[in-house]
Protein backbone atom coordinates (compact mmCIF):
# COMPACT_ATOMS: atom_id res chain seq x y z
CA UNK A 1 0.00 0.00 0.00
CA UNK A 2 2.86 2.33 0.83
CA UNK A 3 4.51 1.78 -2.56
CA UNK A 4 1.21 2.29 -4.28
CA UNK A 5 0.71 5.54 -2.43
CA UNK A 6 4.15 6.71 -3.46
CA UNK A 7 3.26 6.01 -7.06
CA UNK A 8 0.12 7.99 -6.63
CA UNK A 9 2.06 10.90 -5.19
CA UNK A 10 4.26 10.95 -8.27
CA UNK A 11 1.47 10.36 -10.74
CA UNK A 12 -1.11 12.68 -9.36
CA UNK A 13 -0.64 16.22 -8.21
CA UNK A 14 -2.41 17.45 -5.10
CA UNK A 15 -5.00 19.22 -7.23
CA UNK A 16 -5.68 16.10 -9.24
CA UNK A 17 -6.05 14.05 -6.09
CA UNK A 18 -8.54 16.56 -4.73
CA UNK A 19 -10.44 16.39 -8.01
CA UNK A 20 -10.46 12.58 -7.87
CA UNK A 21 -11.69 12.66 -4.30
CA UNK A 22 -14.49 15.04 -5.12
CA UNK A 23 -15.42 12.96 -8.14
CA UNK A 24 -15.60 9.74 -6.11
CA UNK A 25 -17.54 11.26 -3.22
CA UNK A 26 -20.77 10.88 -5.19
CA UNK A 27 -22.63 7.55 -5.41
CA UNK A 28 -23.92 8.20 -8.95
CA UNK A 29 -20.45 8.97 -10.22
CA UNK A 30 -19.10 5.80 -8.62
CA UNK A 31 -21.92 3.95 -10.36
CA UNK A 32 -20.99 5.55 -13.67
CA UNK A 33 -17.38 4.39 -13.25
CA UNK A 34 -18.55 0.87 -12.51
CA UNK A 35 -20.79 0.95 -15.57
CA UNK A 36 -17.99 2.23 -17.83
CA UNK A 37 -15.75 -0.51 -16.48
CA UNK A 38 -18.09 -2.98 -18.12
CA UNK A 39 -18.65 -1.11 -21.36
CA UNK A 40 -18.16 2.27 -23.01
CA UNK A 41 -21.41 4.21 -23.05
CA UNK A 42 -22.93 7.40 -24.44
CA UNK A 43 -24.09 10.16 -22.11
CA UNK A 44 -27.67 9.44 -23.20
CA UNK A 45 -27.36 5.76 -22.22
CA UNK A 46 -25.86 6.70 -18.87
CA UNK A 47 -28.62 9.25 -18.21
CA UNK A 48 -31.25 6.59 -18.90
CA UNK A 49 -29.53 3.97 -16.74
CA UNK A 50 -29.28 6.31 -13.78
CA UNK A 51 -32.74 7.85 -14.30
CA UNK A 52 -31.35 11.29 -14.77
CA UNK A 53 -31.67 14.22 -17.15
CA UNK A 54 -29.10 14.62 -19.92
CA UNK A 55 -27.89 17.87 -18.35
CA UNK A 56 -27.48 16.21 -14.95
CA UNK A 57 -25.45 13.34 -16.41
CA UNK A 58 -23.31 15.75 -18.44
CA UNK A 59 -22.35 17.48 -15.19
CA UNK A 60 -21.37 14.20 -13.52
CA UNK A 61 -19.34 13.08 -16.53
CA UNK A 62 -17.70 16.50 -16.64
CA UNK A 63 -16.53 16.10 -13.01
CA UNK A 64 -15.16 12.60 -13.75
CA UNK A 65 -13.43 13.90 -16.87
CA UNK A 66 -11.86 16.77 -14.97
CA UNK A 67 -10.50 14.28 -12.45
CA UNK A 68 -8.93 12.29 -15.28
CA UNK A 69 -10.98 9.21 -14.47
CA UNK A 70 -13.02 9.26 -17.67
CA UNK A 71 -12.39 10.43 -21.21
CA UNK A 72 -15.08 11.35 -23.68
CA UNK A 73 -15.06 11.50 -27.41
CA UNK A 74 -17.63 12.89 -29.79
CA UNK A 75 -18.37 10.86 -32.91
CA UNK A 76 -21.13 12.41 -34.99
CA UNK A 77 -23.86 13.44 -32.56
CA UNK A 78 -22.96 10.93 -29.87
CA UNK A 79 -20.53 11.62 -27.05
CA UNK A 80 -19.05 8.32 -25.85
CA UNK A 81 -17.56 7.99 -22.38
CA UNK A 82 -14.87 5.54 -21.44
CA UNK A 83 -12.70 4.75 -18.47
CA UNK A 84 -9.06 5.46 -18.28
CA UNK A 85 -6.26 6.55 -20.52
CA UNK A 86 -6.40 9.33 -23.02
CA UNK A 87 -7.22 8.36 -26.58
CA UNK A 88 -3.79 9.20 -27.94
CA UNK A 89 -2.03 6.85 -25.51
CA UNK A 90 -4.55 4.15 -26.32
CA UNK A 91 -3.89 4.59 -30.03
CA UNK A 92 -0.12 4.43 -29.56
CA UNK A 93 -0.44 1.24 -27.49
CA UNK A 94 -2.69 -0.33 -30.12
CA UNK A 95 -0.27 0.55 -32.93
CA UNK A 96 2.61 -0.98 -30.98
CA UNK A 97 0.69 -4.22 -30.38
CA UNK A 98 -0.23 -4.39 -34.05
CA UNK A 99 3.38 -3.68 -35.05
CA UNK A 100 4.52 -6.57 -32.86
CA UNK A 101 2.08 -8.90 -34.61
CA UNK A 102 3.47 -7.89 -38.01
CA UNK A 103 7.02 -8.17 -36.74
CA UNK A 104 6.40 -11.74 -35.52
CA UNK A 105 4.73 -12.52 -38.83
CA UNK A 106 7.68 -11.17 -40.84
CA UNK A 107 10.12 -13.15 -38.68
CA UNK A 108 8.31 -16.29 -39.82
CA UNK A 109 8.35 -15.01 -43.42
CA UNK A 110 12.14 -14.56 -43.16
CA UNK A 111 12.49 -18.25 -42.33
CA UNK A 112 10.44 -19.32 -45.36
CA UNK A 113 12.39 -16.99 -47.66
CA UNK A 114 15.70 -18.36 -46.33
CA UNK A 115 14.47 -21.89 -46.98
CA UNK A 116 13.38 -21.02 -50.54
CA UNK A 117 16.74 -19.36 -51.23
CA UNK A 118 18.58 -22.45 -49.99
CA UNK A 119 16.45 -24.75 -52.14
CA UNK A 120 17.03 -22.58 -55.20
CA UNK A 121 20.80 -22.69 -54.63
CA UNK A 122 20.75 -26.48 -54.38
CA UNK A 123 18.55 -26.80 -57.48
CA UNK A 124 20.80 -24.39 -59.38
CA UNK A 125 23.86 -26.43 -58.47
CA UNK A 126 22.12 -29.60 -59.60
CA UNK A 127 21.26 -28.05 -62.96
CA UNK A 128 24.86 -27.00 -63.55
CA UNK A 129 26.21 -30.43 -62.70
CA UNK B 1 20.77 -8.77 -38.01
CA UNK B 2 17.03 -8.64 -37.74
CA UNK B 3 15.22 -6.22 -40.02
CA UNK B 4 13.01 -3.58 -38.45
CA UNK B 5 9.24 -3.49 -38.84
CA UNK B 6 7.69 -0.02 -38.83
CA UNK B 7 4.04 0.81 -38.24
CA UNK B 8 2.44 4.18 -38.77
CA UNK B 9 -1.01 5.69 -38.96
CA UNK B 10 -0.30 7.55 -42.16
CA UNK B 11 -3.63 9.31 -42.44
CA UNK B 12 -7.05 9.40 -40.84
CA UNK B 13 -7.98 6.19 -42.62
CA UNK B 14 -4.71 4.50 -43.47
CA UNK B 15 -2.12 2.33 -41.68
CA UNK B 16 1.28 1.59 -43.24
CA UNK B 17 3.61 -1.25 -42.29
CA UNK B 18 7.12 -1.62 -43.77
CA UNK B 19 9.78 -4.31 -43.51
CA UNK B 20 12.86 -5.35 -45.52
CA UNK B 21 13.16 -9.05 -46.28
CA UNK B 22 16.52 -10.58 -47.28
CA UNK B 23 15.66 -12.08 -50.65
CA UNK B 24 14.72 -11.17 -54.21
CA UNK B 25 11.14 -10.00 -54.91
CA UNK B 26 10.52 -13.15 -56.92
CA UNK B 27 11.09 -15.37 -53.88
CA UNK B 28 9.41 -13.09 -51.34
CA UNK B 29 6.34 -12.86 -53.58
CA UNK B 30 6.25 -16.64 -53.88
CA UNK B 31 5.95 -16.88 -50.07
CA UNK B 32 2.80 -14.71 -50.27
CA UNK B 33 1.24 -16.09 -53.43
CA UNK B 34 1.71 -19.82 -52.82
CA UNK B 35 -0.95 -20.91 -50.26
CA UNK B 36 1.22 -23.83 -49.07
CA UNK B 37 4.00 -21.38 -48.14
CA UNK B 38 1.70 -18.60 -46.93
CA UNK B 39 0.06 -20.80 -44.32
CA UNK B 40 3.49 -21.54 -42.82
CA UNK B 41 4.18 -17.97 -41.77
CA UNK B 42 1.04 -15.80 -41.72
CA UNK B 43 -0.09 -16.82 -38.23
CA UNK B 44 2.77 -16.31 -35.75
CA UNK B 45 2.74 -19.04 -33.11
CA UNK B 46 4.45 -16.68 -30.65
CA UNK B 47 1.12 -14.83 -30.44
CA UNK B 48 -0.70 -17.92 -29.22
CA UNK B 49 -2.59 -18.14 -32.49
CA UNK B 50 -3.10 -21.20 -34.64
CA UNK B 51 -4.30 -21.56 -38.19
CA UNK B 52 -7.17 -24.03 -38.52
CA UNK B 53 -7.61 -23.69 -42.28
CA UNK B 54 -6.61 -21.56 -45.24
CA UNK B 55 -8.05 -21.75 -48.71
CA UNK B 56 -7.09 -19.27 -51.40
CA UNK B 57 -7.42 -18.82 -55.12
CA UNK B 58 -4.61 -16.27 -55.50
CA UNK B 59 -5.39 -14.49 -58.76
CA UNK B 60 -7.27 -11.28 -59.58
CA UNK B 61 -10.91 -11.85 -58.61
CA UNK B 62 -10.08 -15.01 -56.61
CA UNK B 63 -11.25 -15.52 -53.02
CA UNK B 64 -9.60 -16.50 -49.74
CA UNK B 65 -10.74 -17.73 -46.36
CA UNK B 66 -8.67 -18.14 -43.19
CA UNK B 67 -9.87 -19.65 -39.91
CA UNK B 68 -7.81 -18.78 -36.84
CA UNK B 69 -8.03 -20.06 -33.28
CA UNK B 70 -6.88 -18.16 -30.21
CA UNK B 71 -6.87 -20.13 -26.96
CA UNK B 72 -10.30 -21.35 -25.96
CA UNK B 73 -12.13 -18.56 -27.79
CA UNK B 74 -14.47 -19.29 -30.69
CA UNK B 75 -12.38 -19.60 -33.92
CA UNK B 76 -12.58 -16.57 -36.19
CA UNK B 77 -12.93 -16.55 -39.96
CA UNK B 78 -11.26 -13.92 -42.17
CA UNK B 79 -12.20 -13.70 -45.80
CA UNK B 80 -12.28 -11.53 -48.90
CA UNK B 81 -11.13 -11.38 -52.48
CA UNK B 82 -8.03 -10.42 -54.45
CA UNK B 83 -8.52 -7.20 -56.39
CA UNK B 84 -5.08 -7.38 -57.98
CA UNK B 85 -2.35 -10.00 -58.22
CA UNK B 86 0.70 -8.73 -60.14
CA UNK B 87 3.54 -11.27 -59.88
CA UNK B 88 6.64 -10.08 -57.97
CA UNK B 89 5.19 -6.58 -57.56
CA UNK B 90 1.74 -6.08 -56.02
CA UNK B 91 -1.06 -7.81 -54.14
CA UNK B 92 -4.37 -6.15 -53.27
CA UNK B 93 -7.18 -7.80 -51.31
CA UNK B 94 -10.36 -6.95 -49.46
CA UNK B 95 -11.15 -7.83 -45.83
CA UNK B 96 -14.84 -8.59 -45.62
CA UNK B 97 -15.29 -10.37 -42.28
CA UNK B 98 -16.45 -7.30 -40.37
CA UNK B 99 -19.75 -5.48 -40.44
CA UNK B 100 -20.10 -3.04 -43.35
CA UNK B 101 -17.27 -2.15 -45.71
CA UNK B 102 -13.88 -3.42 -44.52
CA UNK B 103 -10.35 -2.17 -45.21
CA UNK B 104 -8.47 -2.88 -48.45
CA UNK B 105 -4.93 -4.21 -48.05
CA UNK B 106 -2.23 -3.42 -50.64
CA UNK B 107 1.24 -4.98 -50.48
CA UNK B 108 4.03 -3.82 -52.78
CA UNK B 109 7.33 -5.66 -53.32
CA UNK B 110 10.26 -3.35 -54.15
CA UNK B 111 13.52 -5.09 -54.92
CA UNK B 112 16.76 -3.32 -53.90
CA UNK B 113 19.80 -5.47 -54.56
CA UNK B 114 19.51 -8.61 -52.42
CA UNK B 115 16.58 -7.37 -50.35
CA UNK B 116 12.94 -6.65 -50.96
CA UNK B 117 11.13 -3.80 -49.25
CA UNK B 118 7.58 -4.76 -48.32
CA UNK B 119 5.15 -1.86 -47.94
CA UNK B 120 1.73 -2.80 -46.70
CA UNK B 121 -1.17 -0.32 -46.69
CA UNK B 122 -4.47 -0.89 -44.96
CA UNK B 123 -6.97 1.63 -46.27
CA UNK B 124 -10.17 1.91 -44.23
CA UNK B 125 -13.42 3.18 -45.77
CA UNK B 126 -13.63 6.02 -43.21
CA UNK B 127 -11.90 7.61 -40.22
CA UNK B 128 -14.61 6.14 -37.98
CA UNK B 129 -13.92 2.64 -39.32
CA UNK B 130 -10.21 2.87 -38.49
CA UNK B 131 -10.91 4.43 -35.08
CA UNK B 132 -13.32 1.60 -34.33
CA UNK B 133 -10.78 -1.04 -35.42
CA UNK B 134 -8.15 0.54 -33.18
CA UNK B 135 -10.39 0.55 -30.13
CA UNK B 136 -11.85 -2.92 -30.73
CA UNK B 137 -11.27 -5.41 -27.98
CA UNK B 138 -11.29 -2.59 -25.46
CA UNK B 139 -14.91 -1.63 -25.71
CA UNK B 140 -16.05 -4.20 -23.16
CA UNK B 141 -14.31 -5.89 -20.28
CA UNK B 142 -11.56 -3.31 -19.93
CA UNK B 143 -9.89 -5.40 -17.29
CA UNK B 144 -6.59 -3.59 -17.31
CA UNK B 145 -8.12 -0.15 -17.01
CA UNK B 146 -10.39 -1.41 -14.28
CA UNK B 147 -7.41 -2.74 -12.39
CA UNK B 148 -5.80 0.66 -12.56
CA UNK B 149 -8.97 2.19 -11.18
CA UNK B 150 -9.01 -0.39 -8.39
CA UNK B 151 -5.49 0.62 -7.49
CA UNK B 152 -6.39 4.28 -7.53
CA UNK B 153 -9.40 3.67 -5.31
CA UNK B 154 -7.32 1.54 -2.92
CA UNK B 155 -4.74 4.31 -2.71
CA UNK B 156 -7.36 6.96 -2.07
CA UNK B 157 -8.98 4.71 0.53
CA UNK B 158 -5.68 4.48 2.35
CA UNK B 159 -5.46 8.24 2.40
CA UNK B 160 -8.96 8.52 3.84
CA UNK B 161 -7.98 6.10 6.58
CA UNK B 162 -5.13 8.32 7.59
CA UNK B 163 -7.05 11.56 7.37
Amino acid sequence: MRVLKLNLMVQYSRAELDASFAALADATRRGVLEQLGRCDASITTLAEKFHMTLTGMKKHVGVLEQAGLVTTEKVGRVRTCKLGPRRLEEETAWLERYRQLWDARFDELDKIVEELKRKEKIDGRRKRE
Amino acid sequence: MKNITTMERKSERELVVTRNVNGPARIVFEAWANPELFRQWWIPKSFGLSLLSFEADIRTGGQYRLVIAHGDAEPMAFFGRYLEVTPHARLVWTNEEGEGAGPVTTVTFEENGDTTLLVLHELYPSTEALDAAMSSGEKCGMDETFEQLDQLLAGLGANVGQG
